[in-house]
């Protein structure tokens, strides 16, 4: 109905000539932006809902009695409710680290927690469908437990760095929110989020109308045809310095697919782009011995590639 | 009063820093603002989210970026 609106706003209303490259990347950009608006204010309102009633603290104390494996799982199913931003990953790590969370247990949550959000939620049902939307959770989910599991494995707990303080006296004022104090956050939430990224959005879809319209249909095809082995890691390692514009990357790789590149490889880049971060690396380093670094950015890295591998295999 | 932005240093810990030092001054309370960057205080807070305001040792907000609004209104009730 959507599409059926615009068409008529750019076709009849402004009169653009039909066929034409330009009015069909008018088209295109109008038609994206709108329903991405759309949905993203009413995905992030019902996810802000939810999350009110899983507080960080909450999650701590649920972590902390949990053991490898299961743990692993509800690590990054929390994580996904659980708000993240770069500059609290440290304070989360020590919290549940502190609360007798296994390391590996907290790691599957650092991975889930960025990398499955809801904006990327958004961009991905809005333009590519909601299989893609669900088949990234899922992978992201599968990665995000592999992952804590695989370090939980190596007994690194010696790199973490040592800490000294005073056991955390928990008495944050655990305020009981009625329904209105719901909507409020979840209203500020919102509002919040769309602050923050909307120029990105629109940058992105823009760019995305411009490839869709102007960009020859085998432009990339080139570089990342199928078994070219390549492109998944490529993909992967560009991912990463690309942090916090995941409202912006999306639309682009969007795009992108369909001019050659395979789903699997976007997929790579995409989790790439949310999951693993250079700045989050940097803040991180200040409770992590480099190489705990080195080796969380190789688990995940390596088994996001896997996953754009194993796509691009099934999908083909 | 003591009031103690918690943060590593990200742009919200700066913004929330300033509308708390707006706060002080438009309630014409006295009140020292100072910024915390050390992880093991933040910690030993039991703070999990930042940016986190403490006012005399109590944790009033963590991971939300209060307005000057906000923190005035709650400056004015703990001084009476």
């Amino acid at each position: 109905m959507l599409k059926v609106m615009i068409d008529r706003l750019v076709y009849n209303l402004i009169g653009l000539p039909k066929g034409a490259i330009f009015s069909e990347a008018v088209d295109f950009f109008l038609y994206d932006t709108i329903k991405i608006f759309l949905l993203l204010i009413v995905i992030i309102f019902i996810v802000s809902i939810i999350r009110t009633f899983f507080s960080p603290e909450k999650t701590r104390a649920i972590l902390g009695q949990k053991k490898s494996y299961v743990g692993n799982v509800l690590a990054s199913l929390l994580g996904i409710v659980t708000p993240f931003s770069s500059c609290s990953a440290v304070p989360l790590f020590l919290g549940f680290v502190e609360a007798g969370a296994p390391l590996g247990v907290t790691f599957s949550f650092l991975v889930a927690s960025p990398m499955i959000n809801e904006v990327a939620l958004v961009m991905l049902w809005g333009l590519f469908g909601f299989k893609v939307a669900l088949l990234y959770i899922g992978s992201g989910l599968l990665v995000a437990v592999a992952s804590g599991i695989v370090i939980g494995q190596l007994k690194v707990e010696d790199l973490v760095e040592k800490f000294d303080h005073k056991k955390p006296k928990v008495d944050i004022e655990g305020s009981v929110m009625n329904l209105k104090d719901r909507f409020d956050f979840a209203k500020g939430y919102t509002l919040d989020i769309l602050k923050k990224i909307w120029i990105y959005v629109i940058i992105g879809i823009g760019l995305g109308a411009w490839i869709h319209g102007y960009v020859p249909a085998d432009f990339l095809a080139k570089f990342a045809r199928r078994g070219n082995w390549f492109a998944v890691p490529l993909a992967t390692i560009i991912g990463i310095p690309l942090y916090s514009n995941a409202a912006g990357v999306i639309p682009l790789v969007s795009a992108l697919t369909e001019k050659g590149v395979d789903l699997g490889t976007a997929l790579a880049f995409m989790m790439a782009v949310t999951g693993l971060s250079l700045p989050e690396f940097l803040i991180l380093r200040r409770v992590m011995k480099l190489k705990l670094l080195v080796i969380f950015a190789s688990v995940v890295g390596g088994g996001i590639i896997l996953t754009g591998y194993f796509f691009n295999y099934i999908l083909r | 009063m003591k009031i103690e932005i918690m943060g590593m240093g990200c742009a919200k810990c700066i913004q929330l820093m300033v509308n708390a030092e707006k706060a002080v001054k438009e309630a014409g309370v006295q009140a020292e603002v100072v910024k915390v960057e050390d992880i093991n205080r933040i910690v030993g807070y039991g703070i999990m989210i930042t940016p986190a305001l403490v006012v005399d040792g109590k944790v009033i907000s963590a991971g939300k970026l209060l307005s000057a609004e906000e923190i005035g209104k709650f400056i004015v009730k703990k001084g009476l």
